[in-house]
């Protein structure tokens, strides 16, 4: 007879169950830490989780803050799959949002209809831009992407700072000019007023979607099968008539062309203009929401809900603990549940064995 | 495996068991509405050595002699300053709320408009006349100028090649009030003083970089300037380094910045915004916060003041010190007017 599977066994739900474990023990390992600095981890939590999922506002924060993690989570995550490392989300973001910034002040009276998909193009033709240039100089002289995309960062950085504060320049602050008004995304709280007061807005579908474009384009496209196969073996994918070269420029420039994005949320449907430093290393936050995400756009949209949770929670509970021990537990939680995989898995293994054989007894 | 699961397992039971205590011990009564002060932090923070740090001086000379208690958020992007602002607004307890920095502006204001019923003050807001306050708002200014007359006045009176340097960070309206200050001291007290001036760059990078502000100020050095003002930040860290290796003369700005170069600054305009922030929550604590306006702390109000202490006594002939006490007084008097531009 055929013993019966018992539920853990299932890779589904091993896939779901493990990241959960490894969340939950992180906070008990960030509790520690919370009771070095002399705090009530029990009343730092609570208030951390009341305040961000307990409340409209707070959710519309958390919302606000999970849109452009989706966006850099989905720009690595597709890299990865084809077997690229992304690390230059981050600058890839800032030119897509000075873009769409720039586009957007010198767009005036445009109607909306036209306004807002010429400035979310913008930011994808920045963003694409610089993904384009790691993708073309690894596909044509194999300098590695991942030192490529480092240094464009720099430049990206270094570019947009000096675009904002010596030409582009409110006197007095470090932002742009604003954009036309007709390339406003609508907030939540202009029609739910619960969401009154926190920024989130209708780039948040312009995510969603881009998560369904990533899924559909990877998984149900031929040229999301080339992808994966570059992706899985690039010296398999050559034999088999699959141009690699094109393949690399490609990911890396529809990965870009998403990052992006990221200007719709802050630029287009918060404050209306670019400025400096609105960006506090969403990229590389991009990275670890890809990694928990197992580099699928579904599961990047909940890791990036987690992110943008711990990113407004730290702000949340900052009046009680100071802000390294915020970056602090992000970390903890990074690790843990990147390095979590393996070693639950066996643990599971090894208990699912256990409770098999006592079960057989 | 099992070893290690089990470790974590005894981590998290002594972490819970632990907290449980604890909470049971305190049992926090709620503080009552409005009696609480706010303030959030600029992105450098606390720890920055000048103007969050200040700010920070002054909720603890509040809480040390008002008995007020606050909290405080130290964002970490462009993002988090409204929604820091927000959360703060949003407590019961908390009545009265600060920004620390010209960058919450916007930001401020927003928030001041959405509640009406709380107080806010912003350190170094950009107030623009033509544009009104909202009632429950102070835009909270300093005279920098004034500061850096006095200064200029002691660089004038102390100079022995008849020449002195100025050196800002970032070109901007507001380092340019340092400047104008600065030289109107300087010729006021030393008509044929000639001030060299330079700036680090028109970005908000002139602030950070010491290798640039060494670099001017060896150049004014070798022009034959033999004091230094700089109003820039990190950048000035360069222009100690450059005092130090000549053995020249600096002035220090927002603290007192004696131990950059000891023995060779002369004297530092400090920024009061321990004064500022104390000021404004006794004020809101009397009943008597004035919002809609701006509120300016000058050498009357002590918010800006120059450096004389023990460090810095030998290098002020007691004429000098004096003289600028005597300027000074004529300030406050109104019998000088210093200009801003």
């Amino acid at each position: 007879m055929a013993t019966k599977k018992h539920w853990l066994e299932h890779p589904a739900t091993q896939n779901f169950v493990i990241p959960i474990l490894a969340v939950v023990l992180s906070f008990a390992v960030g509790a520690v830490f919370i009771l070095i600095v002399g705090q009530n981890p029990f009343e730092v939590y609570s208030i951390l989780f009341s305040q961000t999922l307990g409340t409209t506002y707070g959710i519309g924060q958390l919302l606000f803050k999970t849109t452009p993690l989706i966006f850099a989570g989905l720009s690595v995550a597709l890299c990865f799959r084809a077997g690229l490392f992304n690390i230059g989300a981050e600058g890839q973001l800032q030119i897509g949002a000075f873009m769409t910034a720039l586009v957007g002040m010198y767009t005036l009276g445009v109607p909306s209809f036209i306004e807002i998909p010429l400035l979310v193009a913008a930011g994808m033709v920045g963003g694409g831009l610089w993904g384009f240039i790691p993708g073309y100089l690894k596909a044509k002289t194999g300098a590695h992407e991942v030192i490529n995309t480092i240094m464009l960062n720099f430049v990206a950085a270094a570019l947009v700072s000096y675009f904002v504060t010596n030409i582009y320049n409110v006197p007095a602050t470090v932002h742009t000019p604003p954009i036309a008004p007709t390339g406003r995304i609508p907030r939540f709280d202009a029609i739910f007023s619960g969401f009154e007061g926190s920024p989130v807005n209708f780039s948040l579908l312009i995510a969603l979607l881009a998560a369904l474009s990533v899924w559909y384009y990877v998984e149900r496209t031929r040229y999301g099968y080339e992808l994966r196969v570059v992706g899985l073996n690039s010296k398999a994918a050559e034999y088999g008539g699959i141009s690699v070269s094109k393949n690399i420029i490609l990911s890396m420039t529809i990965g870009g062309a998403i990052a992006g994005l990221v200007g719709t949320n802050f630029v287009m449907g918060y404050k209306y203009y670019f400025e400096e430093g609105f960006s506090t290393g969403t990229g590389f936050m991009g990275i670890a929401v890809a990694l928990l995400g197992n580099n699928s756009p579904f599961g990047v949209v909940l890791a990036a809900l987690l992110f943008g949770m711990l990113e407004y929670g730290g702000l949340v509970i900052n009046t009680m603990v100071p802000k390294e021990l915020v970056s602090i537990l992000q970390a903890i939680v990074i690790i843990f549940v990147i390095s979590s995989n393996k070693i639950f898995r066996r643990i599971l293994v090894n208990f699912l064995k256990k409770r098999i054989l006592s079960v057989n007894d | 495996m099992k070893k290690g699961f089990s470790i974590i397992l005894s981590v998290v039971l002594i972490t819970s068991a632990a907290s449980l205590f604890e909470s049971c011990g305190k049992g926090q009564p709620s503080a009552p509405p409005n009696s609480e002060v706010g303030l959030v932090f600029d992105v450098g923070g606390r720890g920055d050595k000048s103007f969050n740090d200040a700010a920070y001086l002054g909720l603890q000379m509040a809480k040390d002699s008002l008995g007020i208690k606050y909290q405080y958020i130290e964002p970490s992007g462009g993002s988090d300053r409204e929604s820091a602002l927000r959360q703060l607004a949003s407590q019961k307890s908390i009545g009265l709320v600060f920004g620390v920095g010209f960058i919450f502006t916007d930001d401020i204001t927003n928030v001041a408009k959405d509640f009406p019923d709380k107080k806010f003050a912003c350190i170094d807001y950009s107030y623009d006349s033509t544009k009104a306050l909202p009632k429950n708002l102070i835009a909270i200014e300093f005279r920098e100028n004034e500061g850096s007359f006095l200064v200029g006045a002691i660089a004038g009176l102390m100079t022995k090649t008849n020449k002195v340097g100025f050196i800002g960070g970032m070109e901007s309206p507001l380092i340019r009030k340092f400047q104008a200050g600065y030289q109107a001291g300087v010729k006021y007290v030393n008509p044929r003083c000639k001030v060299l001036v330079a700036y680090a760059g028109v970005t908000g990078e002139a602030f950070k970089n010491p290798a640039k502000g060494k670099e001017l100020a060896l150049s004014q050095y070798s022009q034959g300037a033999d004091i230094i003002y700089h109003a820039s930040g990190v950048t000035g860290l360069g222009v100690f380094e450059a005092a130090r290796e000549l053995k020249r003369y600096a002035i220090g700005v927002d603290m007192d910045q004696w131990n950059e170069a000891p023995g060779f600054v002369l004297t530092s305009m400090v920024k009061k915004g321990n004064v500022a922030v104390y000021d404004i929550i006794k004020e809101w604590k009397q009943g008597k916060f004035n919002g809609g306006t701006a509120e300016i702390f000058g050498l009357r109000d002590n918010g800006v003041d120059f450096v004389y202490d023990k460090n810095n006594k030998p290098l002020i002939p007691d004429a000098v010190y004096k003289k600028v006490e005597s300027l000074r007084t004529d300030i406050i008097d109104g019998k000088i007017k210093v200009p801003t531009q």
